[in-house]
C-alpha cells in the first residue's frame, strides 16, 4: 500500500483540479442526502392530510435537489476523472522515457512482454485507483457518515439495529478480499506466462512449422490454458460469494427496519415517513457498501501494480550523463583507445573481455577477427556505451567515454549491429531513423553506398515499401544493407561494422567495401568479420581469443607472425586451393 | 499491412450475429445454461417480492397495529432473503463456470487456428497483435460472460418482475411512473451514440501506443545506439497525448449521462409523490403501495445506471469478438491436398519444374516486377549435395520456403520423389526436411530444449553427439550449466555465431532425409566452419542436402551448384564446370579469392 504514496508528486501537480473535484463531491452529496428526508416528510404529510399543491412542492424539491446534485457530480467527473487521465498520461510518459534510458542489458533479462504488461495493465490499474477509486472513496465515506448521522438523529436505536450487520460486512470484505487478492495475483502471473508462451510461439512460428512442432506447442498451450481455467474456477468459487453476501446483509438491515421500525410505529414512537426515509437511506447505503468492497479491491490491485512499476522506475539508468560529464565537448574526432578493459556480463562469473588494450588513430581502420563467442561484439558495444567496462577505460580522443555527453558520443558513432533490427516502417524511414530532416538525395546516396539502391527501386513501392515486423519481408542481405545505410546517413566520425557482410554475396561485399573506401576517409572505422577479405586492408588487425587480444598488427605483419590469423587465412586459401586440385 | 484497422474494429455493443456465434461456444454446456436460466427466472420473481411484501407489512400490519402478524411476515421476508442469497450464489458460480469453460475452448481454437495459418499471414500481421487475440481479446469476452450476460439477463427479468408487481399493485400509478421511460430511452440512446465514437478513438489510440511500445522495446538497442531517445519520446508523447484527450472527451459523456439518469429517476419519484400522493388523499391508493413504489423506482433505475459501466464491457467484448472471429475466418492456409500421398520412405529427390513465384495472395494481381522466381527448373537427385549461390535478394531463401511448402507456387510444379508437393500434406512433407533458417530463432528455455524443441524422442546423448560433430560442444560445455544453460528471449545471452551453431544442431538431431542449410554458418568463425566442413561427409550421409552460402568455401564439396540471378537459374553444374563456363559463378569466385594466390606463396612459407 505504501507504494501508492509515491504517486504524491503526480497528484500534487493537479491539486487544484482535484481540490475542485472534492469540493463538488461535497456539494453533490449535500443535495443528494436531503432527498430521502424530503420524501419522508411528504409521506408523513400525507397522513396529516395535505393539499395537492403542497405535494407538487415536495415533488419539485426532490427533482430540484437531484438536479443540483447532478450538476455538481458532473463537475466532479470533469475534474477528478480528468485529472486521473492526465496523471495517467504523465505516468506513461515517464515510464516510457525511463525505460528507454535503461541499461541495454536490462532488456535482456526482462522479456519484452513483461515490460509491455507494465504499460498495458499496471498503468491503467493505477489510473483506475486515482480516478474512480478516489472519487468513489470520498463519495462513499461522505455518504456513509452523513447518512449515518441523519439516521442516528432520526432514531438512535433503530439505526444501531440496522447497523448490526456492518462489522460483519467489514470482516467479510476483508477476508474475502484477501483471498481474492492472493488468487488474483496468482492468476495475473499465470496470464503473463500464457502471454509469453503465445508470443514466443508466434514469433517463432517458422521454426515451429519447419520442425512440425505444432502439436507439441498446442499441447503445451493446452496445459497452461487448462491450469489457468482451473485457477479461475477456484477464484470464482470465492468471488461469487461477494454479491449474495451484500444482498443478504443489506436485506437483513431492511427487514430489521420493517420489523423493528414497524413495531416503533405501532408503539407511536416513529412515523411512517421516517421508516420510508430509512428504507430509502438503506437503499442509498447499498451502493457505498458494494463500492467499498470494490474500492478495497481496486486499491489492492493498484498498489500491486505500483509495486511493479516502481520496481522498474527505481532502476537507475546506469548509462547516462553524470556530474563528471564534460558538456563542453561538442564533437569528437574519432581516436579510440582501450586501456586494460575488463568486462563481464552481470550474473555471469567469467570475464568476457580480459585486459583489452589497443589504440586506433583518428581516421584509421581496424579489423577485429576471432572465434565465435570470443567477445568481438561485446568489445565494440563498449564504444557507444551500451555498457561500461568493469575495469579499465575506453577513451575517445583521449577522454574517457563516460565524460563525453551521451548525445555527442552516440551521434558521432555509426554502429551497424550484428543482428539488424528494422522497424515495421518504410525502407526510407528506416534509413533516416537516426537523423532529422534529410533530403531524399542523401537517402539515395547512402543507399547507393550500401549497394541497396537498385534493389529497393525494384520493390513494389520503392523506398516507401513498408517492411514487415523486424524487416521480415526483406532478404537477409537486404536487411543488413538497409541497416548499413541507416548508420552511414549519420556521417559518423566512428563507423562500426559488426559482421555486416555475413549475409551478402562476395560481389556485393566487394562493391560495398569499394564504396566505403571513399566514405571511410577521415572516419575511424572498426570492422568485425570472419572473412579475411573484409579486414585485410585495415591499418590494424586485432585477433581476439577468449576475450584477450592474442595478436595485433597489419595483415602482412600477422602473416609474418604465423599465428592464429595466418592460420585462419591459410585455411581460407587452402580450401580454395584444395578445391582446385 | 501497416495499419491498425483491426484494432479499430468496433462492433455494436450488442450484435446479434456475433452473439449467436458466441452462444455456439456455450452449447456443450447446455445443461448448466438451463439451470442458470431457471435460476434467473426464480430470482426475477424473488427480487421484487420484498417491496411487495413490505406493502402488506405497512398496510395490513403496521397501520393496523398487528404486531404478531408483522413478526410472521418478517420471518417470511428473512426466508425469502436467504433463498435469494443462496440462489444468487449458485447463479454467479454456474455462469462464471460456463464462461471459463467457453473461454478455454475459444482460446484453444484460436491458438490451434494460428498454428495452421500459412506464413503469408504472419508476414503481414505483427506478433503483438496476434498475441492480443489469444490473450486480452479472449479475456474481455470472459469479462462479458462473467459480469455481463448474466447480470444483464438477470436485470431484464428483474425489470419484468418489477413491472409485474407494480402493475399488480396499481395499474394507474405504474403508468404514471413509467411515463418517464421514453426520456430514459432517449438519454441512453444519445449516450450510446456519443460514447461509441469516443470509444472508437480511444481503442485506436491504445492499439497504437501498444504497437509503438512493443517495437521500441524490442529494438531498444537501435534507439540507444542512434541516440533517438528524445525523438522517440516526442513521437510517443504525441500519441499518448491524443489518447489522453480522447479519454477526456469520453469522460464528458459519462459526466452528463450519470446525473441525467438520476434526474430522470427523480422525475419518476416526483410523479409518485405528486400523483400517488394525490391518490392516497383520494383513498384510491394506500400508503404502503406508495412506499413500495418508491422502492421499485430505485430498483428499476439501478440496472440502467449500471448500464454505462456494462456498456463498456459489452462494447469491448463485442469488438474483441469481432476481431477474434475475423481471425478465425481468415483461411489463409496452404491448400490441403484432397488425397494426400503418404511419404513412407522418402528418397529425397527434389525437382523444380518451371516454377514461377511471387509473394502474393492467391487472387492478387501479379505484375512483372513482382515475380521473385522466374521459370526456375532444376533437379536434385536423391542423396545429392547441392549448393545454391547468387547475389543477395536473388531468391535463394525463397526456394527453400517453397520446398518446405511455406508458400505455394503460382506456376509450375515442385516434385519430391516425383510427387507434386501439392499432393503431400505440408506437415508430412516437413517431417522429412530439416532447415537451418537464415534468421536464427531461439526460444527462452534452455539450450537442450532449444535443440530438441520439446521432442522427447531425442535424447541428450544424441544432442551431445551432434553438437560434437559440428564443434558446438566446446562453447556449450564451457557454460556453467552446459546443455541446460538458460537461454534468454531470442537467445539474447549468446553470441550470434553461438546461436547459429545451436540451430544447426537442432536440424541434425531431427535426422532428416533432406537437410537444408540457409546461410547456416555465415556468422561462425573459420575454425569452426572447418570442423563442420570436415564432418560434412558424415553429416550429409544418406541425405539430400541443399546448402546456401555466400562464403564459397562452405560449398566446396557439393555435387552440383545452382547459380541464381534475379530469380532465374543461370548456371547449373559442378564447381569445375562452372569455372570453365566463366560466367557469374566464375566472377564471384574470382572476387572472393583474388589476390590470395599471390599471397599464398609467401604465406605457406611462414605459417606453422
Ligand atoms: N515474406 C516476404 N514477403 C515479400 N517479399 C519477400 C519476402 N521474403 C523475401 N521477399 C523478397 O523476395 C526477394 C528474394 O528474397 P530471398 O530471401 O529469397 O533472397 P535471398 O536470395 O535469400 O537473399 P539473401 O542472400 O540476402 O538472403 C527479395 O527481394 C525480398 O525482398
Ligand atoms: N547478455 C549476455 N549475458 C551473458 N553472456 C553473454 C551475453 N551476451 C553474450 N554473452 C557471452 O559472451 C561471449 C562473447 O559474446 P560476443 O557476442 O561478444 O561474441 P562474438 O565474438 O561477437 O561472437 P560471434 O562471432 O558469434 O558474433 C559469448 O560466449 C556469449 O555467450
Ligand atoms: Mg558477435
Ligand atoms: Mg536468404
Amino acid at each position: 500500500m505504501r507504494s501508492l504514496f509515491e504517486l504524491k508528486p503526480y497528484i500534487l501537480k493537479y491539486k487544484k483540479l482535484i481540490f475542485l473535484g472534492i469540493l463538488s463531491i461535497l456539494v453533490s452529496e449535500a443535495f443528494y442526502v436531503v432527498i430521502p428526508i424530503l420524501i419522508g416528510r411528504a409521506v408523513d404529510n400525507l397522513k396529516l392530510g395535505i393539499t395537492g399543491e403542497k405535494l407538487l412542492w415536495f415533488a419539485s424539491l426532490v427533482i430540484g435537489s437531484t438536479l443540483l446534485s447532478g450538476i455538481a457530480s458532473f463537475f466532479t467527473r470533469q475534474t477528478i476523472i480528468v485529472a486521473s487521465r492526465k496523471i495517467e498520461y504523465d505516468l506513461r510518459n515517464d515510464f516510457y522515457r525511463h525505460v528507454q534510458s535503461l541499461h541495454y542489458l536490462y532488456f535482456r533479462n526482462k522479456r519484452v512482454g513483461d515490460i509491455m504488461a507494465y504499460a498495458t495493465n499496471d498503468i491503467p490499474s493505477v489510473r483506475n485507483f486515482l480516478g474512480p477509486g478516489i472519487m468513489y472513496s470520498i463519495e462513499t465515506v461522505i455518504e456513509f457518515i452523513v447518512i449515518l448521522a441523519i439516521m442516528f438523529s432520526m432514531n438512535f436505536k433503530l439505526t444501531l439495529l440496522t447497523l448490526m450487520p456492518l462489522p460483519l460486512i467489514s470482516y467479510l470484505v476483508y477476508r474475502v478480499g484477501k483471498i481474492l487478492h492472493e488468487k488474483y495475483e496468482d492468476i495475473q502471473e499465470h496470464f503473463g506466462t500464457i502471454t509469453t508462451v503465445a508470443q514466443e510461439n508466434i514469433a517463432g512460428i517458422r521454426v515451429v512449422k519447419s520442425y512440425v512442432r505444432e502439436d507439441y506447442e498446442v499441447e503445451k498451450f493446452r496445459k497452461l490454458n487448462f491450469d489457468y481455467m482451473m485457477k479461475n474456477i477456484k477464484l470464482i468459487k470465492v468471488q461469487s460469494l461477494t454479491y449474495p453476501l451484500m444482498i443478504l446483509i443489506t436485506g437483513i438491515s431492511i427487514i430489521i427496519v420493517v420489523w423493528y421500525g414497524g413495531y416503533q410505529v405501532i408503539k407511536g414512537a416513529m412515523t411512517l415517513g421516517q421508516i420510508t426515509s430509512f428504507l430509502i437511506y438503506l437503499g442509498y447505503l447499498i451502493w457505498p457498501m458494494i463500492a467499498f468492497g470494490w474500492i478495497v479491491n481496486l486499491t489492492q490491485r493498484a498498489s500491486a501494480s505500483m509495486d511493479r512499476l516502481l520496481e522498474v522506475l527505481k532502476v537507475e539508468p546506469q548509462i547516462r550523463d553524470t556530474s563528471e560529464t564534460d558538456f563542453s565537448i561538442k564533437e569528437i574526432k574519432g581516436e579510440v583507445k582501450f586501456k586494460n578493459v575488463w568486462f563481464k556480463y552481470p550474473d555471469s562469473e567469467s570475464y568476457v573481455l580480459k585486459g583489452i588494450d589497443f589504440e586506433i588513430k583518428q581516421g584509421q581502420t581496424v579489423g577485429i577477427v576471432g572465434y565465435t563467442g570470443s567477445g568481438k561484439t561485446t568489445l565494440v558495444n563498449l564504444i557507444p556505451r551500451l555498457f561500461d567496462p568493469d575495469k579499465g577505460e575506453v577513451l575517445i580522443d583521449g577522454i574517457n567515454v563516460k565524460k563525453i555527453p551521451l548525445k555527442v558520443l552516440r551521434e558521432s558513432i555509426g554502429y551497424v549491429q550484428q543482428e539488424v533490427f528494422l522497424f515495421s516502417d518504410s525502407v526510407k524511414n528506416n534509413i533516416t531513423f537516426g537523423v532529422d530532416s534529410v533530403s531524399d538525395e542523401e537517402v539515395f546516396e547512402v543507399a547507393k553506398i550500401a549497394h541497396i539502391y537498385d534493389e529497393v527501386l525494384e520493390f513494389p513501392n520503392g523506398f516507401d515499401t513498408v517492411v514487415g515486423e523486424r524487416g521480415i519481408t526483406l532478404s537477409g542481405g537486404q536487411r543488413q544493407r538497409v541497416g548499413l545505410a541507416r548508420a552511414l546517413i549519420k556521417k559518423p566520425k566512428i563507423l562500426i561494422l559488426d559482421d555486416s557482410f555475413s549475409s551478402v554475396d562476395a560481389y556485393t561485399e566487394e562493391m560495398i567495401l569499394k564504396n566505403l573506401k571513399e566514405f571511410r576517409k577521415g572516419r575511424t572505422t572498426i570492422i568485425i568479420s570472419h572473412r579475411i577479405t573484409a579486414v585485410k586492408d585495415a591499418d590494424l588487425i586485432i585477433v581476439l581469443d577468449d576475450g584477450k587480444i592474442v595478436e595485433r598488427g597489419t595483415h602482412d605483419e600477422l602473416l609474418e607472425l604465423g599465428g592464429i590469423y595466418a592460420d585462419l587465412y591459410l585455411k581460407q586459401i587452402l580450401e580454395e586451393e584444395l578445391e582446385k586440385m | 499491412m501497416h495499419d491498425f484497422r483491426d484494432d479499430e474494429i468496433l462492433g455494436k455493443a450488442y450484435d446479434s450475429r456475433l452473439m449467436k456465434r458466441l452462444l455456439k461456444y456455450v452449447k456443450p454446456y447446455w445443461k448448466q445454461v438451463l439451470i442458470s436460466i431457471l435460476l434467473v427466472l426464480i430470482l426475477a420473481v424473488l427480487n421484487p417480492l420484498r417491496p411487495y411484501i413490505t406493502k402488506f407489512a405497512i398496510d395490513d400490519y403496521i397501520l393496523k397495529s398487528d404486531y404478531s402478524g408483522l413478526t410472521k411476515l418478517t420471518l417470511l421476508l428473512l426466508g425469502i432473503l436467504f433463498l435469494q442469497g443462496g440462489l444468487q450464489y449458485l447463479l454467479s458460480y454456474i455462469t462464471e463456470w460456463i464462461g471459463q469453460k467457453t473461454i478455454f475452448d475459444l482460446r484453444m481454437e484460436i491458438f490451434n487456428h494460428l498454428q495452421r495459418l500459412a506464413l503469408r499471414f504472419f508476414d503481414k500481421n505483427p506478433t503483438g497483435r496476434l498475441v492480443t487475440r489469444v490473450t486480452n481479446d479472449v479475456e474481455s469476452l470472459n469479462e462479458m460472460y462473467s459480469s455481463g450476460i448474466v447480470l444483464v439477463f438477470g436485470d431484464i427479468f428483474t425489470i419484468l418482475g418489477i413491472l409485474y408487481f407494480m402493475f399488480k399493485l396499481s395499474f394507474e400509478l405504474s403508468l404514471v411512473t413509467l411515463s418517464v421511460l421514453p426520456l430514459l430511452f432517449y438519454a441512453t440512446f444519445l449516450f450510446r451514440k456519443k460514447a461509441r465514437e469516443a470509444y472508437r478513438e480511444v481503442r485506436t489510440l491504445i492499439a497504437r501506443i501498444n504497437a509503438f511500445l512493443q517495437e521500441r522495446f524490442s529494438g531498444i538497442s537501435v534507439v540507444q545506439v542512434f541516440h533517438r531517445e528524445e525523438k522517440e519520446f516526442e513521437k510517443f508523447d504525441r500519441i499518448n497525448a491524443k489518447y489522453r484527450d480522447a479519454n477526456i472527451k469520453s469522460i464528458f459523456y459519462y459526466a452528463v449521462f450519470y446525473p441525467a439518469v438520476e434526474l430522470i429517476s427523480a422525475l419518476g419519484i416526483g410523479l409518485i409523490i405528486w400523483y400517488g400522493g394525490g391518490e392516497v388523499i383520494k383513498g384510491t391508493v394506500t400508503i404502503g403501495v406508495l412506499i413500495s413504489f418508491l422502492q421499485y423506482t430505485e430498483m428499476f433505475f439501478r440496472p440502467v445506471r449500471d448500464l454505462s459501466e456494462k456498456y463498456n464491457i459489452f462494447q469491448t467484448a463485442m469488438a474483441s469478438a469481432e476481431r477474434i472471429f475475423k481471425l478465425l475466418d481468415t483461411k489463409i492456409f496452404i491448400k490441403q491436398p484432397e488425397n494426400p500421398v503418404k511419404l513412407e520412405k522418402l528418397c529425397g529427390e527434389i525437382e523444380f519444374e518451371n516454377v514461377w513465384f511471387a509473394y502474393k495472395h492467391d487472387g492478387e494481381m501479379i505484375s512483372d516486377d513482382d515475380w521473385i522466381l522466374k521459370n526456375v527448373s532444376f533437379k536434385i537427385n536423391a542423396g545429392e549435395k547441392v549448393a545454391i549461390v547468387g547475389a543477395t535478394g536473388s531468391g535463394k531463401s525463397t526456394i527453400i520456403n517453397l520446398i518446405c511448402k511455406f508458400y505455394t507456387v503460382q506456376k509450375g510444379r515442385i516434385l519430391i520423389d516425383g510427387i507434386d508437393i501439392k499432393n503431400i500434406d505440408e506437415k508430412e512433407l516437413r517431417k522429412h526436411i530439416a532447415v537451418v533458417l537464415q534468421d536464427v530463432l531461439l526460444f527462452s528455455g534452455d539450450i537442450f530444449t532449444n535443440i530438441t524443441l520439446g521432442n522427447e524422442n531425442i535424447k541428450i546423448e544424441k544432442v551431445i553427439e551432434s553438437a560434437r560433430l559440428i564443434g558446438a560442444d566446446q562453447f556449450i560445455e564451457r557454460l556453467p550449466n552446459g546443455y541446460f544453460e538458460v537461454v534468454q528471449e531470442r537467445g539474447a545471452n549468446l553470441s550470434v555465431g553461438e546461436k547459429q551453431l545451436i540451430s544447426f544442431v537442432r536440424a541434425l538431431v531431427y535426422d532428416p532425409k533432406i537437410l537444408v542449410l540457409d546461410e547456416a554458418t555465415s556468422s561462425v568463425d573459420v575454425e569452426t566452419e572447418r570442423v563442420i566442413q570436415n564432418a560434412i561427409g558424415k553429416l550429409l550421409e544418406n541425405r539430400t542436402a541443399i546448402v546456401i552460402a555466400h562464403r564459397l568455401s562452405t560449398i566446396q564439396n557439393v555435387d552440383k551448384i545452382i547459380v541464381l540471378h534475379k530469380g532465374e537459374v543461370r548456371e547449373i553444374g559442378t564447381h569445375d564446370e562452372l569455372l570453365a563456363l566463366k560466367g557469374i559463378y566464375y566472377r564471384l569466385y574470382q572476387l572472393q579469392y583474388k589476390e590470395r594466390k599471390s599471397k599464398l606463396v609467401n604465406v605457406s612459407g611462414t605459417a606453422k
